[in-house]
């Protein structure tokens, strides 16, 4: 018998996706391992965010299957699955008519469950108690992603998925909610994939990084591997650019 | 005006509740559409199309059409549904308020940012979670806004049921207008007005509460609108233990004359209320399906309407006939003629020498007849032209108030008048005899509803209204609310009338 533990917290076997005609995803297979920070990178249209709707049934492959804990995510009921797993939005979502608290209590008031621990959950995303009173178009746009990956977190989910979370950051904002991120992940113990376009932090804050172009995997690899150049082309070409910053920069301060 | 002010609370309580069962009938409906509409474009196009195609159609043209589909309806279904009064009506606002409904509450849902709906479901919301948590709080502020347009509108377009036989504030209104009496139709107006404003600031205020997240605000609203339903409603809920419905047809002798059987059965200890402004075939239908309790009919309207028969017996043998048939067919019941005709007849000034319509024969073809615009098509008169050989030098048709005025300055020389008119007298003209008995008979005759006809003591409390009016006191009273200057309400010429008859009569 089979536990939880040995299987992978999210797996892809041979999964496509097409929208009218046009490959999404494209046979991809991977399997992400319990607790691992994996980021998802590639340009606009490269199937990266698609892949990670598959996941929580927000989304459904055309063949192959998805497999969160070993478990086929066809068979399974999507309110229960989606309310085990948070979910961070590039454009926040949060609801407009609900408080900060009501924001982030919403998966246990859905479940029936007992009320969250509002001021702890603010302080763990680095957000003052005081703000849970407050409307989200009170906020500030980090403030209101911070509410966004602490609602995420309010389920007690293991499995943190997260689509270009910082895309709409400033950059300040989006360096400090980037290291907390990969401190909650260190902390709760959770297995993250992080979408973003941006090499750098993904090569900052991930275990392992998985590049897609037109639906399909062209490279994974460890930080470590895509900067000795050992990922191949596509990453090469991804890894360049940080890489031509820093030498300018460098050269700025000399 | 203090009699127009009297008749008000029963008037507005009975709109309220048409304009409240409408709304919330169209909520019932609108709500669950628009929901299932939001999502659904063709759904959408279908329902907002056809709610605007309505939307089109006048509101007095929609009422009207409502007569005819439930007549075909109930004659299909083997009867039992009424066609006129509180139905009809209903349909027809319900309708009306619809279109608003659907077209805020589809905006209000469409408006919502797909990246909040997204959420919604990516923490894991059912669909009735998704309603209730996020859709419906997010749509209601526009929603409540369609929602205060069809309230206006509906509490408006109410007054129209008036013309269906449902008591609405539309009653002093027509009636008003139909009489000449600016108070009577600015009271209607002014009380539609302010239930109207009344019941938009009482939405306004739920719709602030919801649009604030303010629940106080919100049940604050809700409940003063509740306090008013129950309050407009409770002229109602008073004892509607023999209470009678007067029906009157649209004209001055009709409102007086419910007006004088009302107090007699005022007198007799009954509740009475009015329905007024019906049209001619509309009352007896009324009064067979028993939504009225009893109104004076002309015996030839019944005879060649309803009746369908086109001889002209005597006035004896008409009414003769009129009770055997009603015993037979419809069960409703005949209390009486009144003692008076409203018939079409030949009017002539007095000076002119002429006694009947023989003698006018022989004179006619130098004279001028003036006729009311329907007349010169109406069997009546080819009934009368030809029983005596009328051919006059020519024929004009007018409208009734310059038809008087022809005879009276000599441009017509024979009018043709209704005989319990009021100006016969004042403009002191002589109805012509009909020796030969060619004009059909229009006996005033008392009619009660099928569940009247064998109450006893409701009888006993009309009958005496038999054979007593003259026809020279009807003209009066008549006048007395035609009349340009010093006009009475219908309500003191019926006092004047009934004051009239009872001294006459000692």
């Amino acid at each position: 018998m089979s536990t939880k533990a040995d299987h992978p917290a999210l797996a892809y076997e041979q999964v496509s996706r097409r929208y009218a005609g046009l490959s999404a995803v494209d046979y991809v297979s991977l399997s992400i391992a319990r607790g691992s920070f994996v980021a998802l990178v590639g340009s606009s249209g490269s199937g990266k965010s698609t892949l990670l709707r598959l996941a929580n049934r927000l989304d459904a492959p055309d063949t192959g299957r998805v497999l969160v804990d070993g478990q086929d995510v066809a068979h399974a009921d999507p309110v229960r699955l989606r309310r085990g797993i948070g979910y961070v939005f590039q454009n926040i979502g949060l609801f407009p008519h609900l408080t900060v608290a009501e924001n982030i209590g919403i998966v246990p008031r859905l479940e029936g469950r007992p009320a969250v621990d509002v001021a702890a959950a603010l302080e763990r995303v680095g957000l003052a108690p005081d703000l849970a009173g407050r409307l989200p178009a009170q906020l500030s746009g980090g403030q209101q992603q911070r509410v966004g990956i602490a609602r995420a977190l309010a389920g007690d989910g293991k499995l943190l998925l997260m689509d270009e979370p910082f895309g709409a950051l400033d950059p300040v904002t989006r360096d400090t909610l980037g290291r907390n991120v990969r401190w909650l992940h260190d902390a709760l113990g959770l297995t993250t994939i992080l979408v973003t376009h941006d090499m750098a932090e993904a090569l900052l804050l991930a275990d392992r990084i998985v590049v897609m172009a037109r639906g399909r995997i062209v490279a994974d690899a460890t930080p470590r591997e895509m900067l000795a150049g050992e990922a191949g082309a596509e990453a090469d070409a991804l890894v360049a650019i940080p890489r031509a910053q820093l030498k300018r920069l460098n050269e700025l301060a000399r | 005006m203090t009699e127009a002010l009297r008749q008000l609370p029963s008037l507005i309580a009975s709109h309220v509740l048409l304009a409240a069962a409408a709304l919330a009938l169209a909520l019932a409906i609108g709500l669950p559409l628009g929901l299932a509409a939001a999502r659904r474009p063709r759904l959408a196009a279908l329902a907002l199309g056809f709610a605007g195609l309505v939307q089109t159609i006048p509101g007095l043209a929609l009422l009207a059409l409502f007569y005819p589909l439930l007549l075909a309806l109930s004659t299909l279904i083997g009867g039992g549904v009424p066609a006129l009064g509180f139905l009809p009506a209903l349909l027809a606002l319900t309708l009306y308020a619809l279109l608003p409904i659907l077209r805020n509450l589809i905006a209000g849902l469409r408006g919502i940012d797909p990246a909040v709906l997204q959420a919604a479901d990516a923490v894991g919301m059912t669909g009735g979670q998704r309603l209730r948590l996020v859709e419906a709080p997010l749509a209601a502020p526009v929603a409540m806004a369609g929602i205060r347009t069809a309230a206006v509108w509906t509490i408006g377009a109410a007054t129209l049921a008036t013309t269906v036989g449902y008591p609405s504030l539309g009653n002093p209104i027509f009636a008003g207008l139909q009489i000449e009496r600016w108070d009577l139709v600015l009271a209607g107006c002014v009380a539609a007005a302010l239930l109207a404003l009344i019941t938009d600031a009482l939405l306004g205020l739920i719709e602030r509460g919801i649009g604030r997240r303010q629940r106080a605000l919100t049940l604050a609203g809700l409940g003063l609108l509740l306090l008013g339903l129950l309050l407009a409603c409770l002229p109602l809920l008073r004892g509607p233990t023999r209470s009678v419905t007067i029906g009157a047809k649209n004209f001055s002798e009709q409102y007086i004359l419910a007006r004088l059987i009302g107090g007699r059965l005022e007198r007799a200890g009954y509740r009475v209320s009015y329905r007024e402004g019906l049209g001619s075939a509309v009352a007896f239908r009324a009064l067979r399906s028993g939504d009225i309790d009893v109104y004076v009919e002309y015996s030839g309207t019944l005879w060649t309407g309803a009746m369908g028969r086109s001889d002209t017996p005597s006035r004896q043998a008409m009414l003769d006939g009129i009770a055997r048939w009603m015993a037979a067919g419809p069960k409703t019941g005949l209390v009486g003629p009144l003692g008076f005709e409203n018939a079409y007849a030949l009017a002539v000034r007095r000076d002119s020498g002429l006694g009947s319509i023989a003698d006018l024969a022989a004179r006619a073809p130098e004279l001028t007849l003036g006729a009311d615009l329907e007349f010169l098509d109406r069997p009546e008169w080819r009934a009368v032209r030809d029983a005596y050989g009328l051919r006059f030098k020519a024929t004009r048709a007018y409208s009734p108030t310059f038809m008087y005025r022809a005879l009276q300055s000599g441009q017509a020389d024979a009018i043709s008048a209704f005989s319990s008119d009021g100006r016969i007298a004042a403009d002191h003209l002589t109805l012509l005899a009909d020796p030969k008995g060619a004009m059909p008979h229009y006996d005033a005759i008392l009619l009660v509803a099928p569940t009247r006809a064998g109450d006893r003591s409701f009888l006993s409390a009309l009958r005496p209204l038999v054979n007593l009016i003259p026809v020279e006191a009807m003209r009066m009273a008549n006048y007395s609310v035609d009349r340009d200057k010093d006009k009475q309400s219908p309500e003191a010429a019926a006092r004047w009338l009934d004051a009239h008859l009872t001294t006459a009569r000692r």
